[in-house]
């Protein structure tokens, strides 16, 4: 059942990614990025992740597209024009994609899990997957979460600045 | 039980799928979508990580991934928002201003 539902989500990831990469309308490719990020969410589901899932639904799904949109709202973008690319010649793209991925199911197929950590499921099934997350995050983890408050910071104040700048003569 | 290498291999086609949309595609909003698919594929094998290896600590990673971003395509949309005032185009090789005519 488990493997039914995995298969769900794996086939529509796949399709969408291949969907949104060839569409040549930017807003049709970012509608279908959104059905696969709303499905990846449905896969952090399956790996009991659901804080995760949350996040990615409400900051992915939520957040980003809806500036990506934005932008391209504000844009007004012609069709994107077809020429001449990188690795433009289709045999070249297939040779390239086969060559690495060769190294990468490579990587995949002799990875050995022999390591297991204290959290377990039914640790967190006990717990409650916010608070075994929170717990580690603000015990282990606190001076780089701290970091990254800061780095959310930085582009609060590119956005500030490049919108209240003036055309002036010069001066800023 | 699914195992461990499905969800690795399904990560690693779509950090190809993404990767092959920012080699090919030519036009900059198109290249941060494709820079998505892949920090997206990337999650998916943390978190597949750190279920199967009973550790929180990927969770948390992915959780940082997701903030950093955000925060990184807060900044490269303000930056694509400047160029295409500059240049009225969002195409690759339009920009080239520090190319040496």
């Amino acid at each position: 059942m488990v493997k039914i539902i995995f298969v769900y989500f794996a086939i529509l990831i796949i399709a969408s990614a291949l969907a949104a990469i060839t569409r040549k309308n930017l807003v049709y490719s970012l509608f279908w990025i959104l059905l696969m990020f709303i499905h990846l969410g449905g896969l952090y589901l399956l790996l009991n992740a659901e804080f995760l899932a949350m996040v990615q639904l409400i900051v992915y799904a939520g957040a980003i597209l809806v500036m990506f949109l934005f932008v391209i709202f504000l844009l007004n973008l012609k069709e994107e024009i077809k020429e001449a690319v990188f690795l433009h010649k289709w045999s070249s793209r297939l040779y390239g994609i086969l060559f690495l991925l060769f190294f990468a199911f490579l990587g995949v197929w002799s990875f050995k899990n022999n390591f297991k950590g204290i959290y377990s499921i039914e640790l967190i099934e006990k717990e409650g997957h916010t608070k075994v997350l929170g717990t580690v995050l603000f015990n282990e983890y606190l001076f780089p979460f701290l970091i990254l408050g800061f780095i959310l910071l930085v582009p609060l104040l590119g956005v500030g600045i490049v919108a209240l700048r003036r055309k002036t003569n010069g001066t800023t | 039980m699914v195992p461990l290498s499905y969800y690795l291999i399904l990560s690693v086609i779509v950090f190809f799928i993404g990767a092959f949309s920012f080699l090919t595609r030519r036009n900059l909003i198109m290249m941060f979508l494709s820079i998505e698919i892949m920090l997206n594929a990337v999650n998916i094998s943390l978190v597949a990580l750190s279920h199967y290896m009973q550790d929180i600590r990927g969770q948390i990673l992915a959780l940082f991934v997701i903030a950093l971003a955000g925060g990184a395509v807060a900044v490269g949309l303000i930056i694509l928002v400047l160029a295409y005032r500059n240049r009225k185009t969002l195409k690759l090789e339009d920009f080239n201003l520090l190319r040496e005519e």
